[in-house]
């Protein structure tokens, strides 16, 4: 084996970008790994776990590039290297399209005094730092990245609103304002429903399955997953739905969250009082709710974007029950398969099928973000039970992008889990929509043809007929792989899990 | 109370490029911060020297206003030993921060054995080399002794020099004669080709020149270098029209002054087949005008930034004559057919004098015809130079740009903001092969390493 390094100063790429890089050289012949990143603390760290941080790049400074290589032979290390400075000094495709760039907020801000809202994906570390310069400048601000502190959450949302701004985020995956996707966000039509979700997936899954329903929305807000916790006290749950309550285009709120601190969910319940707008609330788990005329409480994604579809026409919502029983032909399970795996890229959605399984099968299922504390799973590829896999949490995105945009993982997982012969089920959602991977479905068709027919693969495909990778393709690319798949997570998930209680009746 | 304006949102992103990509092609729009990590220092540097920064303000306005009236005119030539102050028989200035002769690169002892030679010292390179080892000979930065040199920067005391006045303050500066390209002293070489052609620039070139400029009584420089930079050149890696103007205001003289015809011709051929004879006059030019800007106390713009080809190094007007250096770097060149970056020295020259004064790589939009060394479209140079005025105090309307609708070229560069928006200043360069004698093997651009930026910038915080 053969390792080869080098530092490269005085560029900077995005960590997708060089993502990306590293991807596409461990693709090359007769390399066993390769890495393009940043040298700051936290990637040295990253290196060194992986036996990478050789002696040949100690020297380089934090904000220098170091590529090192793994090769069977020293020509193909050398070759490796070359391609990989190649693509590194490859100039930015977005340069020739004429986008206006600038150095920095600021720079932007005094030329350009008509910009409404700056979208912060950088380094959690750096990221409050930008915020505050936006609003300063007088910019909502969505920040994309985590990794940010509460500390410093909690003053940018105070300095945000002192000022009339949204500050969604830290950890904002999701938004739609006026109609523009931000972050990972799908095509959707606009519409009259307006949703605040502090939960980036809940908001994809409620916003296209308002779209498969023929309705649409008018503005979509993230809050980022914090926000209704007591150290933020729902300051832009509260602020996002104040502005929901006054806006004309907004006929029917819909609110996501995993259960807020009990004193935020006073203050939202009061809130709530003060208008006759009806207010559809999803706290992602069974809760006792104060009865308002115009609040309706569910705790499945799917069933609240029926609610919300049905208040704007006006219907009535005395039951909602969207998911029909109906008799579904039990799938051939193999004899001697014994459980289920969800692997995940949307986390709510994780949490959700956790959720669906208690109801199911009495208890919580194992998991790396277990809904019951008691049932953390510490080794997600070896545990010999059910288990439910969120591989957007951090144990598994650190030096790695979201699972949404990179695949690798996740093929990793699935070859590994089909190979176990105790294996029952495979559960995935296939997230659509603009930042994910261009063709998710094409990347996984081959591996999900190579299991064996005795496991049951279900798939939920997330996403709009709109969407850059066209929902409808994807389904028929998956069922060409024999999976089944539906385009609500709460049907999909239900699926697996009454083939897999009766496949275990039949025992 | 959130307010939201309705219609085509306006994004500015900082961060994934793809997620700009996303809001066009959803039909929004989106603007690009070109986001860079900040620097990885003490954050509390800067916090002091903001809150100084009323004063360090008006300290750069009187710097800068210094350097905008800058009259660079060349008035005459001479010998090193009789107009260089400080200038002594044991002495040989070198390009860059100051060195010891076991620091330096292989290209600038290479010149150092050549000027030897040729100076009658040694008679072979390996006597040259122990005499230039052994002590007796001194060394000092060219800056220190209000001059500039190209590459390997050598001057030594029998070598004629051009003479330039800033006309505004009186000062002087001074610089040798270009001696052309492939094996030159300046890359390190040391032949006896080499030698021969010193020796020709002593006894014919110098004498020519000298007697058409006392002719003349002046050029002034400022004028050429004005319209250099509407025909085209930045004045540093492009002189092409530099050399071209000064030619024409050359012959008129260089005729009335002739002495006999074979000296004449020779020399105007000797000129017509250098693009870059200009350089060792745009670059004492802006000496001339940057030493100008010395010593205001408290400012934080730099005038002299320089390299060894060992050492970056750098000095501010607020700071009087103390450097700050950091390892020189390896330039991203288009190299020439047969070399690459493993051949290259790092960066090396006083020729960053040229961006100091706003032309060069911070100029790089006058000079299309160089854009290949920056990426090879025009908007590239163009980008280049708009990011160079984010780190400058102002611009200097004497120097325009035609592609920027004649704005004046960035000028006054302030070290604080190099560091608060971790942008180094872009520098045009040649580059040297790392061995002696072998010349330049490619050209390019090449970023200023920081740290001698965030050295000056701690400096700065001890003396406010």
């Amino acid at each position: 084996m053969i390792v080869k390094a080098k530092i490269i100063q005085g560029k900077y790429l995005d960590s997708v970008r060089l993502m990306l890089i590293s991807q596409e050289l461990r693709k090359l012949q007769e390399i066993k790994d390769a890495v393009a990143i940043v040298a700051n603390k936290e990637n040295r760290q990253i290196l060194a776990d992986t036996g990478m941080l050789v002696p040949e790049i100690s020297s380089a400074l934090e904000t220098d590039i170091v590529i090192v290589i793994k090769a069977a032979d020293e020509t193909s290390a050398q070759a490796a290297l070359i391609h990989a400075e190649a693509l590194i000094s490859e100039p930015t495709k977005s340069q020739t399209t004429g986008m206006q760039s600038y150095r920095s907020i600021r720079a932007a801000a005094s030329k350009r005094q008509d910009l409404d809202l700056c979208l912060i994906s950088v380094a959690g570390k750096y990221a409050a730092r930008e915020a505050a310069a936006s609003i300063s400048e007088g910019l909502h601000v969505m920040i994309f990245s985590d990794n940010v502190s509460m500390a410093d959450e909690l003053r940018l949302k105070q300095e945000a609103l002192a000022k009339g701004l949204l500050m969604m985020g830290p950890d904002c995956g999701t938004a739609i304002i006026n109609g523009c996707p931000l972050g990972f966000a799908n095509h959707v039509p606009a519409g009259e429903i307006g949703i605040v979700s502090a939960s980036g997936t809940g908001l994809q899954e409620v916003s296209v399955a308002i779209a498969h329903r023929g309705m649409g929305i008018s503005q979509a807000f993230g809050t980022g997953g914090r926000d209704g916790k007591a150290e933020i006290g729902g300051l832009m749950l509260s602020a996002t739905l104040d502005y929901l309550i006054n806006d004309p285009d907004t006929k029917v709120i819909l609110m996501i969250a995993k259960t807020p601190d009990p004193e935020v969910r006073e203050r939202l319940w009061t809130q709530i009082a003060t208008t006759a707008k009806p207010v559809v609330v999803n706290f992602l788990k069974p809760l006792k709710v104060p009865k308002l005329p115009n609040m309706f409480y569910t705790h499945y994604l799917d069933h609240s974007a029926e609610l919300a579809c049905r208040l704007v026409q006006g219907f009535s919502v005395e039951s909602i029950e969207s998911d029909t029983e109906e008799e579904i032909s039990t799938p051939k399970i193999g004899k001697n398969r014994k459980y289920i795996v969800g692997l995940y890229s949307g986390g709510t959605l994780c949490y959700e099928a956790q959720q669906l399984y208690y109801e199911t099968f009495g208890q919580y299922p194992p998991s790396n973000t277990p809904i019951d504390p008691a049932c953390i799973c510490d080794d997600p590829f070896h545990g010999r039970s059910d288990r439910f896999i969120d591989l957007g949490s951090d144990e598994f995105t650190v030096g790695r992008a979201h699972p949404m945009i990179d695949f690798s993982l996740r093929m990793k997982l699935l070859e590994h889990v089909s190979a176990q012969p105790d294996t029952a089920a495979i559960l995935i959602d296939v997230v659509l929509g603009y930042g994910s991977h261009p063709d998710p479905a094409g990347e996984i068709v081959p591996i999900l043809r190579s299991i064996d027919p005795g496991i049951l693969v279900v798939c939920n495909v997330l996403g709009t007929e709109s969407d850059p990778q066209n929902a409808i393709k994807q389904v028929q690319i998956l069922e060409s792989a024999r999976a089944s798949v539906f385009t609500s997570h709460h049907t999909a998930a239900s699926y697996a899990l009454r083939a897999l209680q009766s496949h275990r009746r039949m025992l | 109370m959130i307010k939201i304006n309705k219609g085509k949102l306006k994004v500015l992103n900082v961060g994934l490029d793809s997620f700009a990509s996303d809001i066009t092609a959803a039909g929004h729009e989106a603007v690009k911060v070109a986001w860079r990590p900040p620097l990885d220092f003490d954050i509390a540097i800067l916090e002091n020297l903001n809150k100084q920064s009323a004063v360090i303000s008006a300290a750069n306005d009187e710097a800068l206003a210094r350097i905008q009236k800058g009259r660079p005119l060349l008035v005459g030539m001479g010998i090193a030993r009789d107009v260089i102050p400080g200038m002594h028989e044991d002495l040989i200035l070198h390009a860059g921060p100051p060195i010891t002769w076991e620091r330096m690169c292989g290209p600038m002892r290479g010149a150092i054995i050549g000027a030897l030679i040729y100076e009658g010292r040694a008679a072979n390179p390996e006597a040259a080399e122990s005499l230039a080892a052994s002590g007796e000979i001194k060394y000092a930065p060219c800056h220190e002794h209000n001059a500039v040199g190209p590459m390997a920067g050598i001057i030594s005391p029998s070598m004629p020099v051009f003479i330039i006045q800033n006309e505004s303050f009186g000062n002087f500066s001074y610089a040798t004669q270009n001696e052309g390209l492939g094996k030159v002293l300046r890359y390190g070489a040391f032949s006896p080709e080499v030698i021969e052609r010193l020796k020709w620039m002593d006894r014919v070139l110098y004498p020519v020149l000298n007697r058409a400029i006392e002719a003349l009584g002046r050029i002034d420089l400022q004028s050429l270098i004005s319209q250099a930079l509407h025909m085209g050149d930045e004045v540093h890696n492009r002189n092409r029209a530099g050399t071209s103007l000064l030619i024409r205001q050359l012959a008129p003289a260089l005729l009335k002054t002739m002495q006999n015809v074979e000296d004449t011709t020779s020399v105007l051929n000797f000129i017509n087949g250098n693009d870059h004879f200009f350089l060792n006059l745009s670059m004492p030019a802006a000496k001339a005008v940057l030493d100008a800007a010395r010593d205001v106390p408290n400012s934080s713009l730099a005038v002299v930034m320089c390299r060894n080809g060992t050492d970056f190094g750098i000095q501010l007007s607020g700071t009087g004559n103390q450097w700050f250096t950091g390892p020189a770097l390896v330039p991203d060149a288009l190299y020439f057919p047969g070399y690459s970056k493993a051949d290259a020295n790092p960066d090396i020259g006083d020729s960053a004098i040229t961006e100091t004064a706003g032309w060069g790589g911070f100029a790089i939009a006058a000079a299309p015809a160089i854009v290949q060394f920056v990426g090879g479209k025009a908007p590239d140079a163009l980008n280049y130079t708009l990011s160079m005025y984010e780190i400058c105090h102002g611009e200097n309307s004497q120097y325009q740009i035609p592609a920027l609708d004649f704005r004046g070229t960035p000028v006054g560069i302030d070290v604080i903001k190099v560091v608060e928006n971790n942008l180094s200043p872009v520098i045009d360069t040649g580059v040297a092969h790392k061995d002696p004698g072998v010349g330049q093997v490619g050209a390019g651009v090449v970023n200023a390493p920081m740290e001698p930026f965030i050295k000056a910038c701690q400096a700065l915080t001890r003396i406010l």
